[in-house]
């Protein structure tokens, strides 16, 4: 991807030129004097692998919280009598529980690997940026992979 | 609303309540593989054991102190308006409450 080369960023002030993120490449910390509105080339940016394992790690986190009360829900319905238990078995059977139930593992496995590596980054481990991607791809196929696993078991 | 774990308590409870949750389900994983619950009776007789009752009320614990400092990162990175921020923490304060009162009942009615 390359920065856009117009003349927005040659104004007076001079001295921040935005080549200093040259990655960057979209505008963001243009001088005042950029037009607006800026449009941005969406196809052109791309976030790298970090971003991905971070944003997920919320986006699992919050698909987490929300598959809670139905956790809970199960929970106590398979311990209420035996009718509840046989109920919460059955479901196991059916295909959009488990369908969700895969999705909570990849959530769970996501959010467990990347909850690992920000551990391990408090310890000041993995903190280069060639160790960080290399984890940060870890933690995204390894999420992914742990819910196929799941998919093959449940299936 | 008084203890509303901010700043290093924050920082404090995310990392302590993930590492027992990390052996939590290490040791969830573990029973399962080596007694899968078949059976209402031999499930309910397993919850009911004191040692297990007790990592669960850790666990339910550790969780919702968990989803506290979670969720409300997420709402205040995203819900600027101050009313609609003050009144959406407010709710999942009290969803996480409700969620305690009924984990609770669900251990006590086990024993």
């Amino acid at each position: 991807m390359t920065p856009p080369s117009d003349q927005r960023y040659s104004d007076a002030a001079g001295s921040h030129s935005g080549r200093e993120h040259p990655g960057a490449g979209v505008g963001v910390d243009a001088p005042v004097r950029s037009p607006r509105p800026v449009f941005l080339d969406l196809m052109g940016i791309q976030m790298p692998v970090g971003a991905l394992t971070s944003i997920g790690h919320r986006i699992s986190g919050v698909v987490l919280a929300a598959s809670v009360p139905a956790a809970v829900y199960l929970l106590g319905l398979s311990l209420r009598d035996e009718a509840g238990f046989a109920q919460v078995t059955a479901l196991f059977g059916k295909f959009a529980f488990k369908a969700a139930a895969v999705i909570a593992v990849w959530a769970l496995a996501h959010h467990v690997f990347g909850g690992v590596r920000h551990l391990l980054s408090d310890f000041d481990i993995g903190s280069p940026l060639r160790v960080a991607r290399r984890s940060a791809w870890f933690v995204n196929l390894a999420g992914v992979a742990v819910a196929l696993l799941a998919a093959g078991v449940i299936w | 609303m008084r203890a509303r774990f901010t700043g290093l308590k924050a920082w404090w409870v995310q990392r302590v309540s993930a590492v027992y949750m990390l052996l939590f389900v290490f040791f969830l994983l573990y029973s399962f593989a080596l007694q899968p619950p078949r059976a209402f009776p031999q499930w309910h007789a397993w919850m009911a054991r004191p040692g297990t009752s007790v990592a669960f009320l850790v666990f339910f614990a550790a969780l919702l102190g968990h989803m506290w400092v979670g969720l409300r990162d997420v709402l205040l990175d995203y819900a600027k308006p101050a009313a609609l921020r003050r009144s959406l923490l407010a709710l999942v304060a009290s969803g996480l409450l409700g969620l305690g009162v009924w984990l609770l009942s669900i251990l006590f009615w086990l024993a």
